[in-house]
């Protein structure tokens, strides 16, 4: 049996976060690649429907990263992504998605070893929970 | 060779359903099946709702009587918080409610009872309808039944906000009053049903009831059943369509039981048969003893009819004269005549009628009182009210925040599925015999037996084109056609 | 009734027919009331199972395209509902998704919550009136000693009428407010130019808040979330400041909105604005918006405020919706 490698879409939000990454990179740290980067330019521009169109397309888990509170670049769009992910948290639970799939870190532009810890983490946890069954279960209907 | 009629889908009343006729060899009814095809599964996805919340999404079980639905609810939810609304609130639930069956009964009788009975039961199919009763007594008559239907759901929007799935209630209480102006303005509109109900009682006095053979098709077709009846009463045993007891009354009309909300447990039961997606109440205390009637048979039913035999009377003047009326012109309570129900129903109509005129001139009807605390911890809680086709029982469960756990939902048809299947099979057996030709009336004949019980939709609708296009196909045991009838 | 013109257009077929539903759409379009008279005049009812006689069988002999509009009211639930949608999609020009349960599910759709076995178990089984030792179950044959008797296959998902054939127009609501559906009638007869296909008609392009009547502020800013039970509404100021959940920004208006005239607030029947296509997702993105704290746990406490975020933000469009039924 093959073994499971979850897929993590990933949000990194260009100025910090993305950095961080990229830092990981460059310094050649080594970390899951299961994670699929997409920038977007603040954490706060994460709409909700990134996130829900991420699990239906078949991501096993989405992870989104932002500046630490208070060093945003626009000043308040982490806070707003803040407040939507944990409205988002209790939503996916209802909708039977185990809440470590979904997740919320800050992570600064030097933090490249941080990200890089926090991606295996990810990739550990969603690993041991298996594949994300919610896109199967939507085709397959009757 | 069992010989078979299928009618899919039936039509003219709410929701699906479709009834199997088999034959014998010989030509007569061997048995009828009535089955409902449709399911979608409230008593399950209310869990994990606020309760608070239910009382909007069970209006959506029926949009023809959601008012229903929701003072059950109401009722529920109140019961789950341990708490009786104002004296004001109670009475603005119930003026609503008279309203709601204001409309929904001049509906029914004018679009799908007066054409059976104005008209003829086998008179031309194309004369069969609304159009035709029009034509008998009078285009004005087509205008006011619109008009008068409409009144009635203006007053459901004045006083429930969305006009069809009502918003008015919350546990404690209602969420919106009366002005004066707004009183006024119903207290003249009550009187003029008033006279409208006095008038259909004319015309059903007029036109059937002075017409012997539909005396006698009322009295003697096959069209009877004896059951238990059931319905609401008040603390004098007069009828009540919104609070009181449920009094159940045996084929001889003595009293087999009176129970209160919480109680409906211990006294109705319901089965499961792998041809419905509809269950079969019965009356628990005597058991199921399968689709047969009489006063050893479990099977009940819940009707306009039924809520008048359960009775002791009505609580008004003008609908008590027309209540005394009606048994001493069928022989005396109670009363097994399954056509009655027509007459019954008017009798209600005419009592809706006269309750909304008492409720709009009570002076706590503007009163400001709305909402009663709610102090204790949500529970658990039983809503009972006389929807317009039968007695309806929403029963919840909660968490201590009030968030739905279970719900059980007993409806008001649902109370009839074995009467209706009997009623059917009854008519069908008296009918359809060796050597009859199985024609439109014969088949339309069949229909009146379902449709005395109120389908649950109500339609006011114009533009019936009087045709009632049939095809009997008489299969082999092969499925091959062998004979067809058909009308278009 | 008829009026006789020779000028008078030819009359167009217009049938209206329910899936997984309750009968209210039915009813809107019955409160036409007096104005009746003016729809009959320009339309023929060819199959309308709630009112007229008309039979599955006459459906089928019908000419493909031979009906000119379709009202097609109620979800998609069960093999029956799935049969007439292609039925009806093959027998009319314009097929249009006439109210919530058509649109985008309804509270039909709730049932995504579970799934056949779970509702049967509870409708069948543990129902605290039900008696049902031998645990039967509908089915979809049943051997009878006179014949074989068939019901319909009850499926595991609700779904959308857009979901099983192709449709022409939506036109929302709970039921549809009948004004609107008089308007895109009217539109239809007349042979005004329709929007482009796959348009919501009969509503307007905006949310709710732009119809709504009570007083609001700019800013909204919310500390604490309450249940209707928890206020005294003051009638007057916008639920959502109030603190209560009201679907009003991320819903549609067009329904003269006749719950918050009723003092209640909104739960989104009319669906998502034009510029949004989850109703959940825009309403978690406005009170995340609104919420008025920027500490993690205050703002979990506040959220946690909110009971059912799933039943209430998709309370009409489950089915329709990015998730569109629960993981069991």
């Amino acid at each position: 049996m093959e073994e499971f490698k979850p897929t993590i879409v990933s949000f990194l939000c260009n100025w910090c976060s993305y950095t961080g990454a990229d830092l990981a990179g460059t310094s050649r740290m080594k970390y899951a690649p299961n994670i699929r980067v997409i920038r977007v330019m603040c954490s706060g521009r994460v709409d909700p429907t990134f996130v829900l169109t991420a699990f239906k397309e078949g991501a096993d888990g989405v992870l989104i990263c932002g500046c630490h509170p208070g060093d945003c670049h626009y000043h308040e769009g982490n806070y707003k992504c803040l407040r939507r992910y944990h409205l988002l948290q209790k939503y996916i639970q209802q909708m039977g998605i185990h809440k470590d799939r979904l997740r919320l870190a800050w992570v600064s532009a030097s933090e490249g070893k941080q990200f890089a810890e926090l991606a295996n983490e990810m990739t550990e946890t969603v690993t041991a929970l298996g594949p994300c069954e919610i896109k199967e279960v939507m085709e397959t209907l009757a | 060779m069992s010989k078979r009629i299928t009618i899919d889908p039936i039509t003219r009343l709410e929701g699906h359903g479709k009834v199997e006729i088999f034959l014998t060899d010989e030509g007569d009814v061997d048995n009828v099946y009535f089955q409902v095809p449709e399911l979608r599964g409230f008593e399950k996805f209310c869990e994990g709702r606020p309760v608070e919340e239910l009382a909007q999404i069970v209006t959506k079980i029926c949009g023809v009587c959601p008012g229903c639905h929701h003072m059950a609810s109401g009722k529920a939810a109140d019961a789950v918080y341990g708490v009786e609304p104002p004296p004001t609130a109670k009475k603005l639930r119930e003026l609503f409610y008279m309203a709601h069956f204001v409309h929904s009964h001049i509906a029914h009788f004018y679009a799908l009872a007066a054409p059976d009975f104005v008209v003829g039961p086998t008179a031309p199919a194309a004369e069969r309808n609304v159009l035709g009763v029009i034509n008998k007594v009078g285009v004005e008559i087509g205008t006011e039944v619109l008009k008068q239907r409409r009144i009635a759901q203006e007053i459901q929007a004045l006083l429930g906000g969305h006009q069809t799935h009502v918003v008015m209630n919350i546990p404690g209480g209602v969420r919106k009053g009366l002005t004066a102006e707004q009183r006024d303005d119903i207290v003249e509109k009550s009187k003029g049903f008033i006279e409208f109900s006095k008038f259909s009682l004319q015309v059903f006095n007029d036109i059937v009831l002075g017409n012997e053979t539909y005396v006698d098709i009322i009295l003697n077709g096959p069209y009877s059943l004896k059951l238990h009846s059931m319905g609401m009463v008040d603390e004098n045993n007069k009828v009540n369509f919104y609070d009181g007891k449920v009094r159940v009354v045996d084929v001889e009309g003595n009293e087999h039981c009176k129970y209160s909300p919480n109680e409906y447990m211990d006294y109705v039961e319901e089965r499961v048969e792998p041809w419905s997606y509809l269950k079969f109440p019965f009356l628990k205390k005597i058991g199921w003893k399968g689709f047969v009637d009489g006063q050893d048979s479990g099977v009940y039913h819940a009707t306009p009819l039924s809520r008048l035999n359960a009775a002791d009377g009505m609580a008004t003047p003008l609908a008590q004269v027309e209540y005394d009326r009606m048994y001493e012109t069928l022989g005396g309570k109670p009363v097994h005549a399954t056509l009655a129900m027509h007459w019954a129903r008017l009798i209600e109509l005419l009592y809706s009628a006269e309750r909304a005129l008492e409720l709009a001139e009570d002076p706590e009807i503007i009163g400001t009182d709305l909402r009663a605390p709610l102090d204790n911890v949500p529970n658990e809680g039983v809503g009972i009210v006389e929807a317009q086709r039968g007695t309806l029982t929403h029963h919840y469960w909660t968490d201590e925040k009030g968030i739905v756990t279970k719900a059980n939902i007993v409806v008001g048809t649902t109370n009839n599925n074995a009467a209706i299947c009997m009623s059917l099979k009854k008519a069908a057996q008296g009918l359809i015999k060796k050597g009859v030709e199985v024609n439109d009336g014969i088949l339309n004949m069949v229909e009146m037996a379902f449709r005395a019980y109120d389908p649950c939709f109500s339609c006011a609708t114009h533009n019936q084109p009087g045709k009632m296009p049939l095809v009997v196909n008489f299969r082999n045991k092969e499925g091959e056609i062998i004979r067809t009838a058909s009308r278009d | 009734m008829e009026v006789t013109d020779k000028n008078a257009k030819p009359k167009i077929k217009l049938a209206v027919y329910w899936g997984a539903a309750c009968g209210g759409c039915c009813v809107s379009v019955l409160d036409v009331h007096e104005s009746l008279f003016d729809v009959v005049a320009a339309a023929d009812l060819v199959f309308w199972p709630i009112a007229l006689d008309t039979k599955y069988k006459d459906v089928e002999a019908m000419a493909d395209q031979e009906i000119d509009v379709t009202l097609f009211n109620g979800a998609v639930r069960n093999s029956e509902n799935e049969h007439l949608a292609h039925l009806l999609r093959q027998k009319t020009k314009v097929l249009v998704a006439y109210g919530s349960c058509a649109h985008m599910g309804g509270i039909p759709g709730l049932g995504n919550f579970s799934d056949r076995e779970g509702i049967f178990e509870r409708v069948y089984d543990t129902t605290e009136t039900t008696v049902n030792p031998d645990k039967i179950r509908p089915q979809q044959e049943t051997k009878m000693k006179e014949g074989i008797l068939e019901l319909p296959e009850f499926y595991n998902d609700v779904r959308s009428l857009d979901q099983v054939v192709d449709v022409d127009y939506y036109l929302p609501g709970c039921p549809p407010q009948t004004e609107r559906l008089v308007e895109v009638f009217m539109a239809i007869v007349t042979g005004a130019e329709l929007p482009p296909k796959g348009s919501v008609v009969g509503a307007l392009e905006k949310s709710q808040c732009d119809e709504c009547n009570r007083k609001k502020t700019d800013n909204k800013t919310i500390k604490e979330f309450h249940r209707p039970i928890d206020i005294q509404d003051d009638g007057e100021t916008c639920f959502l400041e109030q603190g209560v959940i009201c679907m009003g920004p991320a819903t549609r208006g067009g329904c003269g909105v006749r719950c918050i005239e009723g003092n209640a607030p909104c739960r989104g029947c009319y669906g998502p604005p034009a510029d949004a296509k989850d109703p959940g997702a825009k309403m978690m993105s406005a009170i995340g918006t609104m919420i008025d704290s920027n500490e993690e746990e205050e703002i979990k406490k506040i959220v946690d405020q909110i009971d059912d975020p799933a039943g209430t933000f998709y309370r009409f469009s489950l089915p329709g919706s990015i998730i569109r039924r629960k993981l069991l």
